[in-house]
């Protein structure tokens, strides 16, 4: 995903001059190109990343479309109050780069885990959070972000991702994908985790939707798929203030009458030593893991015997 | 828009009545509006005139960036001090001074974005100012204009981390046409500020950091409008340590950290008008 967002972005800083790239001292080789074409237009700000994301708003509000690039922790929760009062505040059109989505980074332990991004920044106004799947997703999702006329988050995982598109899907922002038509429950998931999420779609003969602009949710698509009755959210977040605490909230207002399933990572610190694949499975988010998970609670619900 | 020329005995003899007036809505204000940070208020007033009415492009006819020089005014909790230079310099109507912190106005103790003509940004966390101010500075070498930045700091902001990340992001950057007046007024809100931390010498500090730097008189008009002149055609940014006092202006005010938090009352604005030389 970052080769893409990387290849992307200097495909379209030719189009477009107000485009400035700051990098929280990360990104060694993968900047090269960009910054041999356009040197006056990529800063590595250091490992400073408040300073770099004041720097962001300040080159907004002068008229550019900076990116603010480094791994998730460091770009999100540690400069929160930056985010939050020079870029939200002001609406500045800064697109905030987290590398490293959910456990991407989980062999590096619980400081480059990335659980909570979500939940914090999607408590900030006018903040829209997405979240591609995919490289193609991924330049599809940059696009977007850097059309849009208001500050964006960007949540990806590093690199060598399965590919889910064969071709850069339409990418409309606010925006339900349908992917995979079953007749059982709904599965609704997000970035990198989606190839599991569609095996365990394919094992269940489950309905699969990507949610890859996780605020604003589209309430609209939502209802309409919890006609149903059965909605599993899956997701590399934290359950509280992920995507499954979002369509909880929802569907509790909206009086609908749909079940729902949250399914994600536990409000714990994961302290065992492990790669992506081993937390995932522990998290109970791999494949087997929503299978299981899903069937015991339809059993659970009387679904099933 | 020309740059303004130097300042002569006559310009500073405006400008120094404009700080008696000044000071005199800073204390009404907060007396009406129940606002705090008087003393803080009170203490930038010369820094906060001699930009507004020196050598920076700053020009209630050009509110929009980025076509002009811009002023970040980092310690958001005077704001009452900028409120009153902004409308003194007639980016929008005295009047609307009397409105301050009152429920429902546009004038809330701290500054949200936009909420007057001639805001560069919003603060009152501290610490965020610099690093938008570097931006503003960066943003205009990429796109080739001639505009400089300022930004007003505290002393007590200079506690916060993000403030040292800026001060080594600039001159990394060569931002010559980055200038940062530090309101050195010695206090923060709950003690004299060298005894919280250890951040004398300031001047040394920047210096080390990589700052041309100047420390000047911070209630000086002329010292400060001559150190602003200096921020030009450098590659280096420029840092000036304004020394001043907190509660400067007001007898019973001054140098005394009650007036971090204290309100004054209706006896005490009328006290501190005459002293001030106003009716």
């Amino acid at each position: 995903m970052r080769n893409a967002f990387a290849a992307c972005l200097e495909e379209l800083a030719a189009q477009d001059p107000r485009i400035v790239l700051l990098s929280g001292d990360i990104g060694n080789r993968l900047f090269d190109r960009f910054k041999e074409r356009f040197p006056g237009r990529f800063y590595n700000c250091g490992v400073a990343e408040a300073n770099m994301t004041g720097v962001a708003a300040g080159l907004a509000k002068a008229g550019l479309r900076p990116l603010t690039y480094t791994i998730t922790p460091f770009n999100t929760t540690r400069c929160l109050e930056f985010i939050k009062l020079d870029i939200c505040a002001h609406r500045l059109p800064v697109v905030v780069v987290g590398v490293g989505a959910g456990l991407s980074y989980a062999e590096l332990g619980p400081t480059h885990h990335a659980c909570d991004d979500l939940g914090l920044l999607g408590l900030l106004p006018d903040l829209t959070l997405l979240c591609p799947a995919d490289a193609r997703e991924t330049r599809a999702a940059l696009r977007a972000a850097l059309a849009h006329a208001g500050p964006c988050y960007l949540r990806l995982g590093k690199k060598g991702e399965p590919d889910v598109f064969d071709a850069e899907p339409p990418f409309e922002i606010g925006a339900l994908r349908p992917l995979r038509a079953g007749r059982e429950v709904v599965l609704l998931t997000y970035g990198p985790l989606l190839p599991e999420v569609l095996a365990a779609g394919a094992a269940l003969d489950a309905t699969v939707v990507a949610v890859p602009t996780v605020k604003p949710l589209d309430t609209a698509g939502l209802a309409a798929l919890a006609a149903t009755g059965r909605l599993v959210t899956v997701e590399e977040h934290a359950l509280r203030g992920g995507l499954g605490a979002a369509v909880a909230a929802w569907l509790a207002a909206s009086g609908q009458p749909a079940r729902l399933l949250t399914l994600g990572v536990p409000d714990q610190f994961l302290v065992t030593a492990g790669g992506q694949e081993a937390q995932r499975a522990a998290c109970g988010i791999d494949t087997a893991g929503i299978v299981a998970q899903v069937r015991t609670w339809r059993q659970q619900l009387g679904d099933v015997t | 828009m020309k740059e303004r020329p130097p300042i002569t005995g006559n310009r500073l003899r405006v400008l120094a009545n404009a700080a008696r007036e000044v000071r005199g809505q800073i204390v009404a204000m907060s007396h009406r509006g129940r606002a705090a940070h008087l003393g803080s208020a009170l203490s930038c007033v010369e820094i906060l005139l001699a930009a507004y009415g020196g050598p920076f492009r700053l020009d209630p006819r050009v509110v929009q960036l980025p076509h002009r020089d811009a002023l970040i005014f980092s310690k958001g909790h005077a704001i009452a001090a900028l409120y009153a230079v902004l409308a003194w310099r007639g980016y929008f109507p005295l009047d609307w001074l009397e409105t301050y912190a009152q429920p429902g106005t546009a004038l809330p103790e701290h500054p949200v974005p936009g909420c007057v003509p001639g805001l560069d940004h919003a603060t009152g966390s501290l610490g965020h100012g610099l690093p938008v101010a570097c931006g503003l500075a960066l943003a205009a070498r990429i796109s080739g204009r001639d505009t400089r930045v300022l930004a007003v700091l505290s002393d007590g902001e200079c506690n916060e981390g993000a403030v040292w990340e800026a001060a080594a992001f600039a001159p990394a950057q060569q931002l010559g046409n980055l200038l940062v007046v530090v309101d050195a007024n010695g206090w923060q809100a709950t003690g004299r500020s060298p005894e919280v931390l250890a951040l004398e010498p300031l001047a040394a500090k920047w210096a080390a950091f990589g700052w041309a730097t100047r420390e000047v008189d911070g209630h000086d008009l002329a010292a400060l409008v001559t150190a602003y002149r200096q921020a030009r055609d450098a590659t280096q940014p420029l840092a000036v340590i304004a020394r001043t006092v907190k509660g400067r202006g007001v007898s019973f005010m001054e140098d005394d950290n009650n007036w971090h938090y204290r309100l004054p009352t209706a006896a005490e604005v009328a006290a501190a008008r005459a002293e001030l030389g106003l009716a």
